[in-house]
């Protein structure tokens, strides 16, 4: 279990620990898949973050406004596999929503690929 | 600290579509991606497959269990709501793991070619042919390469009559948008001439 002893590095310090020790050897997150460009979102303020690991708390403030995986990852430079078990556990702990974009459920429809094309054409 | 949330419930939701980029090694994949967006990097550090076993060498480092994948991606904000995702996918075929991961629910892609390695190409054009993944094919035009025609390179790469191919300068932010413009207008078309699905 991570203890606040144990937040003395900072991003100076590099990784010292393998990636995949934060998620203690796990390789496969829990429930329901989600796409590299799936939303999160924090449901809630947590009352005592200190019970979290620090990357777990960096992922959740990144989650206060609604944002996507592979952004999440880019930010807290963690490969993507370890911020999927990562944000696996938050939703666990009912702290994130993960929504699978809109588009996925069926092909994407022609009124947004047209606001794709004037937001294009307008760059 | 407050970890306030904007309303989950009201306003528009927020939507991220992706555009995979495709292409050999080299042909200027990071480059286009980096004149038309915000360009992030990405580190996938992969379980090592039985698959991946095969082709990575593992001798000497046995105890190796994940291989590091370094990707980028694009991020371009068409307004608040509505963000256009490019992901730049590497062309071996060891990868296509991770293709298949993108593939899924991506508005189109883009095979960025090198009319000196046309061949190059021919791995990604396979893929989103098998899988009717909308596509167009924009030739990077290298100083120095010889300009081919249009209609050769279709002849070369076997593709279809309608298929968009836009000669293009991926370092420019014009030519990067009219690549993406034509995909998005090709995707369009392509719509147009099926009956929508998925609408009662």
């Amino acid at each position: 279990m991570p203890s606040n002893e144990e937040r003395w590095l900072d991003a100076e310090a590099g990784p010292v620990v393998r990636p995949y020790a934060l998620t203690q050897g796990r390789t496969r997150h829990t429930g329901e898949s989600f796409d590299l460009v799936a939303t999160v979102m924090a449901t809630r303020t947590l009352a005592d973050p200190g019970s979290l690991a620090p990357e777990h708390i960096s992922v959740l403030q990144l989650a206060r406004v609604p944002t996507t995986v592979a952004d999440i990852a880019s930010d807290v430079d963690l490969p993507l596999g370890v911020v999927r078990i990562i944000l696996a556990d938050l939703r666990e702990l009912g702290l994130v929503v993960i929504r699978t974009p809109v588009v996925m459920a069926e092909r994407i429809d022609k009124h947004t690929l047209r606001e794709v094309l004037n937001g294009l054409r307008g760059l | 600290m407050d970890y306030g949330v904007s309303d989950p419930g009201g306003n528009r939701q927020y939507r991220a579509i992706k555009i995979l980029l495709a292409g050999g090694f080299g042909v200027g994949k990071t480059t286009l991606v980096g004149a038309v967006s915000e360009i992030r990097p990405l580190r996938t550090e992969e379980p090592l497959t039985e698959g991946s076993l095969r082709t990575d060498s593992t001798a000497g480092v046995e105890g190796k269990t994940t291989t590091t994948v370094a990707m980028d991606f694009g991020r371009i904000s068409l307004r608040s709501d509505l963000v256009l995702y490019l992901f730049g996918t590497p062309g071996q075929q060891r990868f296509w793991f991770m293709w298949d991961e993108l593939a899924i629910g991506a508005l189109g892609a883009v095979v960025l070619a090198d009319t000196r390695r046309l061949a190059d190409s021919f791995p990604a054009i396979d893929y989103f042919e098998r899988r009717q993944i909308p596509f167009i094919v924009a030739l990077n035009c290298f100083d120095g390469a010889r300009r081919y025609d249009k209609e050769d390179v279709r002849l070369a790469l076997d593709l279809e009559p309608d298929m968009p191919i836009v000669l293009c300068d991926a370092r420019s932010k014009e030519s990067a948008k009219e690549v993406l413009i034509t995909l998005v207008e090709h995707v369009l078309m392509t719509a147009s001439e099926e009956p929508l699905s998925g609408i009662a």
